[in-house]
């Protein structure tokens, strides 16, 4: 099980071209994916759940990892965070 | 006449008659499936067909249009290839034994109002986008066509909402605005207006009346009014105003490669100040003759680590390749503990304004500061570079920071890393102490960029975002262009040249100030580009 935090700081939130980016990541991987923002949570291998969580700029999020590739899958979506959102 | 009220999208004015779209979706048919297997098949079939007409409306967008709007129909084959959405359908067709068209149209409706119970408005706004999938479903399923509008002159386009699919397929050329019934501020509609640089306005009930096909009609995109058959009064107002707007726009344009020099003959550099690449483009569009401040804190800012050498060089060296010769001037990083980066913790501080930030940061953080240093000196050996500092008071700051730049020049030297050792090298006069000692600072530095905004903030003590000191605020103090008229004449005495990149060098009713002074270059907002030019070109100045 891994975790790590990031605040969002694409002024439009996690929108839908980052999104769909990200699933297509999340889908590539093993591990379970969950984002939790706000009190809310959504599996990131879902474009419309990931959506209604309607993440704003500004925002801390929590992505937590389980699985065998859940190192690798950590590094990579920290990577996608940095470089789109 | 009729006037409907709606929500400002898009400013402008348009005068034209109206084509009024109704979708024809019409009623969804809901029948019982006794071969489910078989509904469920034709459901897949259809979503195949969607995904391939998605990929040519993509490669059509691109061609036609760019990158950014053709993203679209990839996110809409996203959306038609998620789990939930496909789960949720093939349900209703298992559950209730429902045909397809119906089962899409349940679970469109669904996901939709989903969307709609986020609180963010951009979600909100991509409703539309899976109504545009959900339709698209349920014509391949149906077999029905007929979503295509076809113009034959310019006019104004009325809709309930017009779905990305629809808008790629108009005729540009043909509209004039957009006006819906449904829609916000970020519905697709109202971002192609705005890209389109039209008028639209969004949100305008009682809006889809037979009667309005073909009837003439104002789009007022800056009040959120549509004015059905206006009277020749409401006519007369408008097209006045449609004249002015078009006479500006058009003035402005020939604007474009013309010399930024006053009838007597005094030049001046138009350059413009730039937050990131982006920018650097839409300078280069209004015709920049260089950047007098290239802002680096957004490298650092959407980041969530320290840029590194390589991240920052790369930036700065595409900078310096758009620019293509023309001068960019880089300004090293300017935060402080108001203006913060997640991964940099600052001590919380009584007084920010006042405190550690820009070069005082810099200068108690070496390392950060020679990887800025070392990546904006590389940069040089790939185009025209400057570098200035900000938040300067002090020779001695100066002399740390060419005692810093030689470091590094050596260094680069012994890697044999190319650059440029001509590079200028300058300041930001940002404060009052930085003004009244540009004297002794002009000889050291090649050349000033007189930072208005803090200039203005810091001589009259005023907070610029504290709205209760308006009254208290004047930005054309004579404190300010005094001590602006003094940084003028000591460069000149020194023989530097000086310019102004705050908000005060867009400033019109100051351009034949500036002029008379003799400031060297005036750099402003890539939008403001243009209208000084023809300022400066018709400027009494002797």
């Amino acid at each position: 099980m891994k975790e790590f935090k990031y605040v969002i700081t694409d002024p439009d939130g996690i929108h839908a071209r980052p999104a769909g980016g990200l699933v297509k990541l999340a889908k590539g991987f093993d591990s379970k994916i969950t984002i939790k923002a706000g009190g809310k949570s959504a599996d990131a291998k879902k474009l419309f759940n990931l959506m209604g969580l309607g993440v704003p700029s500004g925002c801390e999020i929590t992505v937590s990892l389980d699985g065998s590739d859940e190192d690798e899958c950590a590094v990579k979506l920290e990577e996608y965070f940095t470089a789109n959102l | 006449m009729n006037i409907l009220k709606g929500n400002a999208a898009s400013a402008g004015v348009a005068i034209g008659p109206v084509y009024l779209y109704q979708s024809g979706r019409g009623e969804i048919p809901h029948i019982h499936i006794e071969d489910v297997r078989a509904e469920i098949n034709r459901f897949e079939k259809a979503v195949k067909e969607a995904l391939s007409q998605l990929d040519l409306l993509y490669k059509e967008a691109l061609s036609k249009i760019g990158e950014k709007e053709a993203e679209i129909f990839n996110i809409h084959a996203m959306m038609l290839e998620d789990e939930d959405y496909i789960d949720s359908i093939v349900k209703i067709i298992e559950e209730q034994h429902a045909n397809a068209e119906h089962a899409v149209d349940v679970t469109a409706t669904g996901f939709m109002q989903m969307l709609m119970e986020t609180d963010n408005p951009y979600m909100q706004g991509r409703a539309a986008d899976i109504r545009d999938i959900s339709d698209r479903l349920i014509e391949n399923l149906s077999g029905v066509q007929g979503r295509k509008i076809v113009l034959q002159q310019p006019c104004i386009l009325i809709a309930e909402d017009l779905t990305p699919s629809q808008t790629l397929q108009l005729d540009k050329e043909k509209i004039l605005a957009f006006v819906t019934q449904g829609g916000s501020f970020n519905s697709h509609t109202a971002i192609l207006a705005k890209t389109m640089g039209i008028p639209a306005v969004v949100g305008v009930s009682g809006l889809l009346c037979p009667e309005y096909f073909n009837t003439n009609a104002i789009v007022d995109g800056d009040k959120g009014i549509l004015y059905i058959s206006p009277d020749d009064e409401t006519v007369s107002i408008y097209t006045e105003k449609l004249n002015a707007i078009n006479e500006n726009n058009l003035a402005l344009k020939r604007m474009i490669g013309k010399e930024t020099i006053t009838p007597t003959g005094k030049k001046i550099r138009l350059y413009a100040n730039a937050g990131g690449v982006s920018d650097i483009e839409t300078a280069l569009r209004n015709d920049a003759e260089g950047i007098g401040l290239f802002r680096s804190e957004f490298i650092y800012i959407e980041r969530n680590h320290f840029p590194t050498e390589d991240e920052q060089l790369e930036i700065y060296r595409l900078a310096a390749e758009k620019m293509a010769g023309k001068t960019t001037i880089i300004r090293t990083l300017d935060i402080g503990a108001d203006k913060q980066v997640s991964y940099f913790p600052l001590a919380h501080e009584e007084n920010p304004a006042l405190g550690l930030r820009g070069i005082r940061l810099c200068l108690c953080n070496h390392n950060i500061f020679k990887t800025q240093l070392r990546a904006i000196i590389r940069a040089s050996a790939f185009g025209k570079i400057a570098i200035m500092f900000p938040m300067i008071i002090s020779v001695s700051e100066i002399k740390k920071i060419k005692t810093i730049i030689s470091e590094v020049k050596r260094e680069l030297a012994a890697d044999r890393h190319k650059f440029d050792n001509d590079m200028e090298i300058g300041v930001m006069i940002e404060t009052p102490a930085a003004a009244l000692i540009s004297d002794e600072l002009a000889s050291e530095v090649d050349f000033f960029s007189i930072g208005t905004n803090d200039l203005t903030q810091y001589t009259l003590a005023i907070d610029r975002q504290n709205a209760q000191l308006n009254r208290f605020y004047d930005s054309h103090h004579r404190a300010i262009l005094d001590l602006i008229g003094l940084v003028v004449k000591n460069a000149h005495d020194k023989g530097i040249w000086v310019g102004v990149c705050g908000e005060l060098a867009a400033d019109i009713e100051l351009t034949d100030r500036f002029i008379a002074m003799g400031i060297d270059e005036l750099s402003v907002a890539p939008n403001k580009l243009l209208e000084l030019r023809k300022t400066i070109r018709c400027s009494l100045v002797q």
